[in-house]
């Protein structure tokens, strides 16, 4: 009982960060944001999907996708098929040639709905092709990929490429995928009204449930003897190979695993911000995606939500005071902590700060029982022992 | 004037001053708080002296190259407003906001607009897409944005005036043209791979086909910022249109007009009309690479009338003489103009009787000349053909009557 509690929240100190997290995101941003700015961190933390998915393939497995923004998209889209085709209705769009198909089908001379569309208008089907088809195209990029020995560097220009031609493939098919534009004007989930501020807010705090819920599938597989193989497929690919595991399906699965982790966030992205376009497919966001996991620390599942909040909060931030000049503020944000945190926030974290609380915590260690539970409380210290802080030393010892 | 009265009061000596600013304050809490209860009873951001707008347009990123130059007219028109008494004796402020050339952060741009600065109305947008993810946002906060770009049509917000020229006004005009000036028979249409090229080359090819008799003998679509158009003077070689028809966006434009010039498709010979070049993109392509080539435009900055010479006079004052002036950049300056005569018009900010106000408005100071606002929210406008000197501007060589904007062309879809 004991064991399986620990695998889920990584120990006690694991536990302690993930509390930590779960009240910020839960409690604090909730009562202090109001409903404007509280969407607008809601939206950043469906990049965290991503970047949690990016820990484990990228930090843990060694995988360097450059193409999650397939995966985002592709469950961002399916969800957006589903609002499409609600909002679409014949009644509200009478004005069409054809009325009950897609405003923009209408545009391009599309008289029906392509088949394709058609099993979007169940939620169930949508609920299921959400996580689905990505993983389903994951596995076949993985088995095309992995199976033939295919990795590192090539393995991230594939995903680079895949992620450039899916754009190209959206945008090019508009009549049948909203083109460049998209698709917009998402109006009402099974008849709820999903642009309301209480909306906005229900919808805020399933994110932040399903995110927590994902970080703790991503410890599940971590604590678990997967995890332990993933780390060392990382250091040693034939050294495990040699000891009889088959290599490219435990790189297939985790591969897997981290696009259904980047749809959910892409379908939650759609359904929080109200459309979805081949924006968020191509190259650039999926590199902007691994820098949210670069910053957070790639060996950190929870470090990874952090970078993502803080990386969108800078863009945000900066972008409001210095409409001119932010990206050049982001771009030395992202040179910084390459040259100076090369493992992030949580690598800054265990390097720096939890050593200063270590410091502070001796001394009460002698003092009574009764104070000692006090310190105890805080933020995970050394995170000895816990998950995140094993690999954070052995990345160090790595050339 | 409230403004006015409360400034000339702090050179007067301390004392008096106090009394008279305590006596101003009195007056301005009787006359103009009631006044600004007035002029806006939908919680927006107009103080007794201030009023605020929203500029949302692309000031980094692919598109930053394009909404500069709308990004500075709508500056322009606002200064121009502001020294000559504001609105409704309120001073316009501008907060600035970067759509980074990303669509949504259009959208979380306007979301912070029109929720958090709650501005009285929004000066933004470029591109289609951009307009397209923001929309949803003005329809809900009931924002008023003036979009000043030449689009595709096939919508109609109440929230949104359209300041620039929807597809059948740019297009119908200057087909009819070709075909009477030049006796085309024949075209050739191509274009960038989006929705405005894709649409406004379905609206050319009924006109052609069903209006002007003529014949479409090829159409193509290239990817946004395509450079490689060997394959495309090749065809245009083989079937000879008498008429290319091109809209062609962004950078791809440099590389077209030169690979065309290069494969010796030159003025001289083919006839070619565009939609999409404006004095703007002739910076980066180079008027000798493509002149005597013509463009479809409801502005050109040759454009010979009093209004134009001073909007020229005062651009070149304010941001250089070199800057120049294309169609959408004026659109742009329209779009404050517009908005001062609507709220004076209603004599409220309140975006439900501005709208009511804008329709059938009538604006003779535009440079473009006379403009007047149709039910619809479009503006009529006259459409005119440039054809293009080496010198980077054009020369008009023809006009058209008022043309009634027709966002939604029956027989056309």
């Amino acid at each position: 009982m004991n064991s399986t509690l620990d695998k889920f929240f990584g120990g006690k100190q694991g536990g302690i960060g993930l509390l930590v997290l779960a009240a910020l995101i839960l409690v604090v941003f909730p009562l202090a944001l109001d409903s404007f700015r509280l969407n607008m961190v809601g939206k950043y933390l469906t990049y965290a999907f991503v970047a949690v998915g990016l820990v484990l393939c990228w930090g843990y497995g060694g995988i360097l996708s450059l193409g999650q923004g397939i995966f985002f998209g592709l469950g961002g889209y399916c969800m957006a098929m589903f609002l499409k085709l609600e909002a679409s209705d014949p009644e509200s769009t009478k004005i069409q040639s054809t009325p009950g198909i897609p405003d923009f089908m209408d545009w391009n001379q599309i008289t029906e709905l392509p088949l394709f569309w058609q099993p979007f208008q169940s939620f169930g089907f949508t609920l299921l092709a959400v996580v689905a088809v990505p993983a389903i195209l994951a596995l076949v990029i993985g088995m095309a990929m992995f199976k033939r020995r295919v990795g590192d560097v090539y393995f991230s220009i594939v995903t680079q490429a895949i992620a450039a031609i899916l754009t190209i493939l959206i945008i090019g098919q508009q009549g049948l995928t909203g083109g460049v534009n998209g698709i917009t004007d998402l109006k009402t989930l099974l008849g709820w009204d999903i642009r309301t501020d209480e909306a906005k807010i229900i919808l805020y705090f399933v994110n932040a449930a399903l995110l927590l819920g994902c970080i703790l599938i991503g410890r599940f597989i971590l604590a678990s003897k997967l995890g332990r193989l993933l780390m060392a497929m990382r250091d040693k690919e034939e050294r495990v190979r040699f000891s009889g595991y088959d290599v490219a399906s435990f790189k297939i699965f985790v591969f897997c695993v981290a696009a259904s982790f980047s749809a959910i966030g892409g379908a939650m992205f759609t359904l929080q911000v109200g459309f979805m376009s081949p924006s968020f497919v191509g190259i650039v966001p999926s590199i902007e995606m691994v820098i949210f996991a670069a910053v957070g620390g790639r060996m950190s599942l929870l470090g990874a939500v952090y970078g993502a909040l803080l990386v969108n909060y800078g863009k945000t931030v900066f972008s409001e005071s210095f409409p001119e000049l932010w990206l050049y503020f982001m771009g030395g944000l992202f040179i910084a902590v390459v040259m100076y945190f090369p493992n992030g926030l949580a690598g800054l974290w265990h390097s720096h700060a939890s050593k200063w609380l270590a410091r502070l915590r001796l001394p009460s260690r002698r003092q009574p029982p009764a104070a000692a539970a006090q310190p105890a409380e805080q933020p995970p210290a050394s995170g000895a022992g816990t998950i995140d802080a094993v690999p954070a030393k052995q990345l160090e010892s790595t050339p | 004037m409230d403004s006015k009265l409360t400034g000339s009061s702090r050179r007067l000596p301390r004392r008096l001053a106090q009394g008279a600013a305590a006596l101003s304050m009195l007056a301005m809490s009787i006359f103009a708080s009631t006044a600004s209860a007035e002029v806006n009873t939908t919680g927006l951001a107009v103080t007794d002296t201030e009023v605020v707008v929203g500029q949302l347009h692309s000031a980094t990123g692919t598109m930053a190259i394009s909404e500069t130059g709308s990004i500075q007219a709508e500056r322009l028109a606002i200064e121009q407003i502001n020294a000559s008494g504001g609105i409704l004796g309120r001073q316009i402020k501008v907060i600035q906001e970067d759509g980074a050339s990303d669509w949504p952060t259009f959208a979380e741009k306007a979301k912070k607009l029109l929720e958090r600065d709650k501005v009285a109305a929004v000066f933004g947008c470029w591109t289609s897409a951009s307009r397209k993810a923001v929309l949803p946002i003005f329809e809900r906060e009931n924002g008023l944005l003036y979009y000043p770009t030449f689009y595709e049509g096939l919508e109609q917000s109440k929230n949104v005036v359209y300041t620039g020229q929807e597809a059948t006004q740019q297009i119908l005009a200057g087909l009819d043209w070709v075909a009477k000036e030049k006796g085309a028979k024949t075209f050739y249409l191509l274009g960038s791979d989006y929705i405005w090229p894709r649409t406004s080359m379905k609206i050319a090819r009924k006109h052609i086909e069903n209006v002007l008799g003529g014949k479409v003998v090829g159409e193509e679509y290239y990817p946004l910022g395509n450079t490689q158009f060997g394959s495309l003077t090749n065809k245009i070689k083989l079937r000879k249109p008498d008429v290319i028809f091109a809209a062609v966006v962004g950078g791809s434009n440099v590389a077209f007009y030169k690979q065309l010039k290069a494969a010796g498709i030159t003025a001289d010979k083919q006839t070619l009309l565009t939609l999409s070049v404006t004095e703007d993109e002739l910076l980066g392509i180079g008027g000798e690479n493509m002149a005597g080539f013509y463009a479809s435009m409801k502005y050109f900055q040759s454009l010979d009338n009093p209004n134009n010479a001073e909007f020229v006079k005062a651009f070149k004052a304010k941001y250089g003489s070199d800057a120049v002036i294309g169609d959408v950049t004026q659109a742009a300056y329209l779009g404050p103009w517009l908005w001062k005569a609507a709220v004076e018009k209603a004599g409220s900010f309140d975006v439900d009787k501005v709208v009511a106000a804008s329709a059938g408005l009538e604006l003779d100071t535009a440079p473009e000349g006379y403009v007047k606002v149709h039910e619809n929210q479009h503006l009529w406008s006259k459409t005119r053909i440039g054809q293009v000197q080496a010198d980077g501007q054009f020369s008009v060589v023809y006009e058209s009557d008022l043309i009634e904007p027709n966002p939604f062309p029956k027989g056309y879809q």
